[in-house]
């Protein structure tokens, strides 16, 4: 067994470069909190680590056109301490700072904790619920495709195998409108999702919800866009005839597995509890 | 909380709470943990492990990995030599020689996913990695069999062709798994059941759970050209690990110094062996130093666990709430070798009860899961769990309130227990009674919360120990404990030292000594160090005290009868002399002068530890859409005779019911259908964290101080662990509306049980 290689380019192209030269036994790296592990495991075993924290603006949060536009590299940390993005998007905010422990959360990214492609991921849901995309690069160029179609399957993505998640942007907030995300783990922290839930919804002035994504997380190979759950709500006060007709959108798109962390049963059951209640509490940061 | 040192004693140092002795190291990263140490030329161990549950080993080749560029040494089973076997004294019971090393380095079978098969040295951790994928081991995979009813029924896979079970006559004609039936009794149990005004009975179950050390096993062995070898590693006792590696690579103990590292977490589980025989095999084999240690993965996959357990009770009770008998059948996994602490659960399961009338049937039942290890009270909360919860049964079938049915059955001084030992210096009822005035019991249950009650407890235990007191030249003084310390045992020496002595604590330190620098002790388990190992001490210190005394007499000219020691000096109390008192830096300082270094050692066999009894409340609520348990408030209270440092007495509380409530609430090994453990590691086997839990608050009751011990001390690490199973289930069960017979009751478990309803 020999070295690895370890690589810091400061710039997008560069590292496409060395990604596309390394021909798949290269693993791109930001906070390292999922890929360090892997490798100490002898589950990843990539002869070239290439290390994107030194590329300007992998790390940064910008307002731009209305929205934000998010580094990939950017930690949980950093999400945290954004004040206009914790009023925009209080529920992504709050998911990628369920990820791990203090310390975690100051290496562990956003766009990392997407390209680890566990269909657990907590941030994702909350990403997909919210309508982010991808900026993404490639020898091909740049371009934009939404969260959800990122992942494939668990630890596959859509990526060709030289481009980059560069950054998420995230659409500009119309008034009234509120985002959650909530998970079930049997501890209080410092575990990974039996299944996770991300709603974000925009109300009219007179309560009505006007639009409406729902994502689940770990019920599935991937995380899902529950495009039914959502067009229940939509054009109701989120009255209990709406919240069922999610109920049953969730129920009718959960794909779990039954494994250690929980059975099928349960987890479409928690599912459908986890986007009422994110759901309720999305419309109270609406202010609906 | 008790201040520990109430009622106008006049004890100046036990019971007060100086700054712990091990804390900056610990916090600042200078502690020496076992994976610390670095020596020259130093080689990197692995150890290869069987992928399958159950399997014949055909053959092992070697070759490949040999020939590899930096492998220095390659060992397998055929390394060992265990002769005769025999059988060692380990923690809080003897273990099979041939067994320690059959799990250290499997012979002819591997018996579990993750049974070591041989291991490699090699000059760095990747040659060490490459080397364990060039071992070839072919094997002939077996049927396997990890449930305990299982493993017993008549059809299953038998793991040991050689295993009779014992205690039952005539001897079996075909092996089986089950190792020992245990039956202990006494009265007249059909009798009192035909009789009984009411009865209750339960089937419950319990999940294997692992002690959660959080640092993994690690040592490094060097064995010398002249046959001399020596080891560091994290141990419960360094006395220990040099009779198994002597007895398992056939060695001399005196050739074998075992220096004992710090020690991140024992909780019973690092009172056996398992890399240490192998790194000296390895070490032996080429003459140079070889360092191992554990990644978690190995730690859950191959260190003990404790026993899950299939329990079937049933009580018998007067309108009154008298327990009249009890009829109760354990049967505990051992893993893949005997000795289960099966035999343990029945003696302790109605230790707190007088009960006339019982009958205790324990089944010792190997499977192919690790051999379990000590783990806190072994066999202890189990048992606990059955008979609490039951106990819960009857006190509500009959209106009774929880405490006072066991204040109503409670054992007394001067009581037989089932195993024959009389029951003294027991504050049982006291502590019952000090819990239901506490202000947790006396606030009525938050709506939408329940409360649960559960009791416990534990023998403790003595033994053989050894320890040394050093006066240095400047008047402070050494004192040389023959335990690792794990629950704060250097800090407890030390005080009781500083109290015979007289000097403030911060006069006196205390260390903990290799193998050659001071006589014998028995491992740190069995909550024994406190009350044994203190004991040496303080005798060691009293010894001191009277060559100090006759050290002033000789200065003065006067009959050590006129010599008294206050306060760390010696005063003249002959009204003929008029001299100063000599304190313990003068006398010190002319040592030379009266008869050499002061100091003194001490061995003893310690006798008299006074058993241990718990008693706990939860109060806890369930999210009933997604069956999650929140503890919202708990307190323990214990009969700990006298607290030497009440804060380490409240952690061992605090700790005890942490991994109590962990037990009950989550933990738990999740095999798939091949026999494979699906979750080795902390993130899916759920200990809890910090903020699963709110403050536990304590009640250290000293009622009746321990009279063996010089300061009353009884063993206080063991007992917490014991109620809590219950006292959760308890609490969650009245949530539920129903009975919860089966750990740990996790969200799912609880959801279903409350939609079945």
């Amino acid at each position: 067994m020999s070295g690895v290689d370890y690589l810091s380019p400061t710039t997008i192209a560069e590292a496409v470069k060395a990604l596309g030269q390394a021909g798949g036994g290269a693993r791109l790296m930001a906070g390292g909190t999922d890929l360090l592990v892997q490798m100490r495991g002898g589950r990843a075993k990539p002869q070239t680590v290439i290390d994107i924290k030194r590329i300007p603006g992998l790390m940064d949060i910008r307002a731009e056109g209305g929205g934000f536009v998010i580094g990939a590299a950017t930690s949980g940390a950093v999400l945290g301490e954004h004040a206009a993005l914790r009023k925009a998007w209080p529920g992504i905010v709050e998911a990628a700072n369920l990820i791990g422990s203090t310390q975690v959360q100051g290496r562990a990214s956003l766009g990392g904790n997407l390209c680890n492609a566990s269909p657990a991921a907590d941030s994702v849901p909350a990403l997909i619920a919210a309508a982010a995309v991808c900026i993404v690069e490639g020898s091909n160029g740049r371009r934009e495709i939404p969260v959800e179609k990122v992942q494939i399957s668990p630890g596959k993505m859509s990526l060709a195998p030289d481009e980059i998640l560069i950054a998420f942007r995230l659409p500009p907030r119309p008034a009234k409108s509120g985002d959650a995300y909530l998970r079930l783990i049997p501890r209080t922290e410092m575990d990974i999702a039996v299944v996770g839930a991300g709603v974000s919804l925009t109300f009219d002035a007179s309560g009505t919800c006007m639009a409406a994504r729902v994502s689940v997380g770990a019920v599935a190979p991937t995380a899902l866009l529950v495009e039914g759950a959502g067009m229940a709500l939509v054009g109701s006060k989120l009255d209990e005839g709406a919240l069922a007709k999610m109920d049953a959108a969730v129920a009718a798109a959960c794909k779990p597995i039954s494994d250690k962390r929980g059975t099928a049963e349960y987890r479409t059951k928690i599912a459908c509890v986890l986007a009422r209640r994110a759901a309720l509490i999305a419309r109270e940061r609406a202010g609906a | 909380m008790s201040d520990g040192n109430q009622g106008g004693s006049k004890l100046k140092v036990v019971g007060q709470r100086p700054v712990r002795p091990d804390g900056v190291d610990k916090v600042t990263g200078r502690a020496m943990f076992g994976a610390d140490f670095h020596l020259p030329g130093m080689l990197t161990g692995r150890i290869k492990r069987s992928p399958h549950a159950h399997a014949r080993i055909i053959r092992i080749d070697t070759s490949a990995a040999e020939a590899l560029a930096g492998v220095k040494a390659v060992a397998t089973g055929a390394d060992f030599d265990t002769g005769a076997g025999g059988e060692v004294e380990a923690g809080e019971g003897a273990t099979a020689v041939k067994e320690v090393a059959a799990n250290c380095l499997a012979m002819g079978k591997a018996l579990y996913q993750g049974h070591a098969v041989a291991a490699v040295a090699a000059t760095s951790p990747e040659i060490a990695a490459e080397a364990l994928d060039l071992i070839e081991v072919t094997y002939e995979v077996l049927p396997h069999v990890i449930d305990v009813e299982e493993a017993i029924a008549a059809n299953a896979p038998v793991l040991h062709d050689d295993l009779f079970t014992t205690g039952v006559t005539p001897k079996p004609a075909k092996p089986s798994n089950v190792a020992v039936k245990t039956v202990m009794g006494r009265g007249d149990v059909p009798g009192a059941f035909a009789a009984a005004d009411v009865t209750v009975e339960g089937h419950y179950s319990t999940a294997a759970v692992h002690q959660g050390y959080i640092e993994p096993h690690a040592c490094v062995a060097s064995f010398g050209a002249d046959g001399q070898s020596v080891v560091w590693c994290s141990s419960q006792g360094q006395f220990l690990v040099r009779a198994l590696c002597a007895k398992i690579l056939n060695m001399p103990l005196s050739d074998i110094k075992v220096i004992p590292a710090e020690i991140g977490g024992g909780f019973g589980g690092k009172t056996t062996v398992y890399l240490e025989p192998v790194a000296l095999a390895l070490s032996r084999k080429c003459g140079r130093p070889v360092k191992i240690v554990m990644s978690r993965e190995e730690v859950f996959l191959a260190s003990g666990p404790t026993s899950g357990a299939v329990m079937d009770i049933k009580l018998a009770a007067t309108e009154a709430g008298k327990i009249t008998a009890a009829e109760m059948t354990l049967k505990y996994q051992a893993g893949a070798f005997p000795g289960s602490p099966v035999h343990l659960g029945c003696m302790t399961a109605f230790a707190c009860y007088d009960v006339e009338n019982l009958a205790l049937t324990g089944y010792d039942v190997v499977s192919n899961r690790p051999k379990v290890a000590a783990y806190r009270a072994p066999g202890a909360p189990m048992a606990a769990f059955a008979v609490e919860s039951a106990i819960d049964d009857l006190a509500k079938k009959l209106g009774m309130d929880p405490i006072d049915i066991r204040i109503l059955n409670g054992v007394r001084d001067g009581m037989k227990t089932v195993y024959g030992a009389t029951v003294r210096s027991c504050a049982f009822v006291e502590m019952l009674e000090q819990l239901k005035a506490h202000p947790h019991y006396q606030t009525p249950v938050a709506a939408g919360q329940a409360r649960g009650v559960a009791a416990g407890f534990w023998f403790n235990i003595g033994g053989e120990s050894s320890a040394a007191v050093h006066v240095d030249e400047d008047g402070g003084v050494t004192v040389v404990s023959s335990n690792p310390d794990i629950g704060g045992s250097r800090a407890s020496m030390a005080m009781m030292a500083a109290e015979v002595l007289g000097l403030p604590i911060e006069k006196v330190r205390c260390t903990v000594a290799d193998t050659t620098s001071i006589g014998f002790s028995g491992s740190t388990g069995g909550s024994r160090v406190t009350f044994a190992t203190g004991m040496a001490v303080c005798q060691a210190a009293e010894k001191v005290v009277v060559d100090l005394k006759r050290r002033a007499a000789a200065t003065w000219e006067c009959d050590i009868a006129n010599v008294e020691w206050r306060d760390g000096a010696a005063v003249c109390t002959d009204p003929a002399k008029d001299v100063k008192p000599l304190s313990m830096k003068a006398l010190a300082s002319k040592s030379a002068k009266t008869g050499g270094p002061i100091a003194s050692e001490v061995s003893i066999n310690a006798q008299g530890a006074a058993a241990g009894y718990g008693a706990h409340i939860c109060d806890l609520q369930i999210d009933r859409e997604t069956g999650r348990t929140t503890v919202v408030r708990y307190t323990a209270a214990q009969d700990v005779g006298r607290a030497i440092h009440p804060s380490y007495v409240e952690g061992q509380l605090q700790g005890g019911a942490a991994q109590g409530v962990g037990w009950a609430l989550n933990e738990e090994y999740v095999y798939g259908p091949k026999g494979t453990l699906d979750n080795a590691s902390f993130l899916d086997y759920r200990m809890p964290v910090a903020s699963d839990l709110p403050m536990i608050d304590t009640i250290l009751v000293e009622t009746k101080p321990n009279p063996r011990h010089p300061f009353g001390a009884k063993g206080v690490g063991e007992v917490p662990i014991v109620p809590p199973l219950a006292a959760v289930a308890n609490a969650v069960s009245q949530i539920v509306g129903k009975r919860m017979t089966s750990l740990p009751l996790s969200p799912a478990r609880v959801l279903a049980a409350m939609e079945e309803k």
